[in-house]
């Protein structure tokens, strides 16, 4: 049997983890397939042709999928998969949104989120917001699967020519309508795959101190993070959350900026190769998994941070 | 309009997780338990649509052991109208999860079926879309803005992008995300009041639905820990660390 893999793009690039899920899969199973659905997306499935892990890629082109809705996606899924073992996609928004929904429809249990691929059906999957790892294995005949998309590489982007393959649509459903998706537009690198990840917390007061990070995020060419109370305090945007229901990130270098440290908070970065803390109270649980604490006012010490970084000339970019 | 809220019952968040030293998962004796988070949202919600007269009844569904009820004695205490319990003992996955909840809305027929986007126990994060597979009905998940119109929802989703809108048909699911709304807290006389309100018991076995894992847990083990890092004393020192030591600049 072979796996296929739900590719999630935006109608025009494939989305990085897809690559990273397209890792893990081929570590399921070497006969890896490749659905593409969306709308006007012969880019997107040319580019996942490319991609040398993938042996055939189906691409399913309609109007109705043009913006992802689940409701629409699973049925197309499901008239897909019958000569498969494992259906897999990335666990992020999308692939959470619509993986269960397929795998209700297949009578399958699934499991969400792994990190490791054991053998065929026994995976590793953190539980507990990452304060616990399980060893699990699906009975099921068939397999649904998410991927963790940091815990497994890229795949390489060239060297591969899979056949691509047309595929019918299935009927539009019609339960939900899609109105507007408000992104934000950013030059900075995703938080998601950055090398550094610089985040603020509650400790930053307001939403304008966040140019105190900015600066520092400049300088290192660094995505912006922000725990949950940060956003929810409305200081910056939900895109920039992370931890356990926000993202979850592995940067070489993490620096936590007024961030106390919940569980919660920990479960997106404390697999970060390079953690470092700054926060004024030297209890703050934020400094058990950093590798370099500094007990300071952040007000004084971000200006100081950006001044040191600037009379270095050697940063990697 | 009836909305129905399933909640969980889970290890209160503010608990540091401990693996249990035989690998059979994580301890859980005297340790203090509380509501899954968002679907303290989830009831918070559905007991606002209520109070803006745009709902007439709230039920709350909780399904595990006998102390699942607590969890159903709480929304009560803050608002919902009536409670369930389906009992079952031991693990329940989100499939089997959803096919209760699935006899559950065909028993009680609600117009909207809330809870939290995710159970902070098991992380799978799968039961609300599962079961609006099941029913073929809508789903919203990760719901932070629920706007209830004549017959039909809007709602603004959080995602990795940004925020997404949709509208959505009646009946529908909606996860909820812990920025919704802020869950009210029961004052001791409503407490009170909810040991009156009525709270139906049901066996799961008695559904006919095959509740059985299908999923094998092998070994819960701690994960790998971080080796303990240094305080540095000044900016200075921890820009040289980073850049000599870490060589991450």
């Amino acid at each position: 049997m072979s796996a296929l893999l739900i590719a999630e793009h935006n109608n025009k690039d494939v989305k990085p983890f897809t690559l990273n899920a397209i890792t893990a899969a081929s570590q399921i199973d070497q006969d890896l397939h490749v659905l593409v659905i969306g709308h006007s997306c012969e880019t997107v499935a040319k580019s996942v042709s490319e991609v040398p892990n993938v042996k055939k890629v189906i691409h399913v082109d309609d109007e109705i999928y043009k913006n992802f809705l689940p409701e629409n996606f699973a049925p197309v899924v499901i008239k897909n998969s019958e000569n498969y073992s494992h259906i897999v996609c990335s666990a992020n928004t999308f692939g959470k949104n619509l993986m269960p929904r397929v795998a209700a429809l297949l009578d399958t249990s699934q499991v969400s989120d792994i990190i490791k691929v054991t053998s065929t059906d026994t995976f590793l999957r953190p539980i507990y917001a990452g304060n616990a790892f399980a060893t699990v294995k699906s009975t099921d005949a068939k397999k649904c699967i998410t991927i963790r998309p940091t815990s497994f590489d890229p795949a390489p982007t060239s060297g591969g020519s899979a056949e691509i393959v047309k595929a019918e649509k299935s009927e539009a459903s019609n339960l939900t309508k899609f109105i507007k998706r408000e992104e934000v537009k950013s030059d900075r690198p995703e938080l998601g795959t950055a090398r550094v990840v610089i985040s603020g917390g509650r400790g930053m007061g307001s939403g304008d101190n966040f140019k105190l990070i900015t600066a520092i995020a400049d300088k290192l060419n660094a995505a912006i993070g922000a725990s949950r109370a940060a956003v929810d305090a409305g200081y910056i945007t939900n895109d920039h959350q992370v931890g356990q229901t926000g993202k979850v990130v592995v940067p070489d270098l993490y620096i936590a900026v007024g961030i106390s440290g919940a569980i919660q908070h920990l479960a997106g970065m404390k697999e970060s190769k390079i953690i470092v803390a700054i926060n004024k109270d030297g209890e703050a649980p934020i400094f058990s998994v950093a590798d370099y604490g500094l007990e300071a006012d952040l007000f004084e010490a971000l200006p100081q941070f950006l001044e040191e970084l600037n009379k270095l000339n050697t940063i990697q970019k | 309009m009836k909305i129905l809220v399933a909640v969980k019952r889970v290890i209160d968040y503010n608990v540091q997780v401990r693996v249990k030293e035989d690998g059979t998962g994580v301890v859980t004796d005297n340790v203090k338990m509380s509501t899954n988070p968002p679907d303290d949202n989830a009831i918070e919600e559905a007991v606002k649509i209520k109070e803006s007269g745009k709902a007439k009844e709230v039920v709350a569904v909780t399904i595990g052991e006998d102390k699942a009820q607590e969890t159903v004695r709480k929304a009560l205490a803050v608002g919902a109208d009536k409670g369930i319990h389906v009992k079952v003992d031991g693990i329940i996955e989100p499939l089997a999860v959803s096919k209760i909840l699935q006899k559950i809305v065909e028993k009680e027929k609600p117009d909207l079926v809330f809870m939290g986007k995710q159970a902070i126990d098991d992380d799978c994060n799968q039961t609300g879309q599962m079961l609006a597979a099941l029913l073929n009905w809508p789903q919203a998940t990760f719901a932070s803005k629920i706007d209830v119109k004549e017959k039909s929802l809007e709602v603004t989703r959080e995602v990795d992008e940004g925020l997404e809108t949709i509208e959505t048909n009646i009946p529908s699911i909606v996860t909820c995300d812990l920025r919704l709304n802020e869950p009210r807290y029961a004052s001791l006389p409503n407490i009170m009041k909810a040991k009156k309100k009525p709270l139906e018991q049901i066996n799961a076995s008695d559904l006919g639905i095959d509740t059985k894992p299908r999923i094998e847990q092998i070994k819960v083990e701690e994960p790998p820990k971080r080796k303990a890092g240094i305080k540095v004393a000044s900016v200075e020192e921890l820009v040289q660390k980073l850049k000599n030591e870490a060589k991450v600049i």
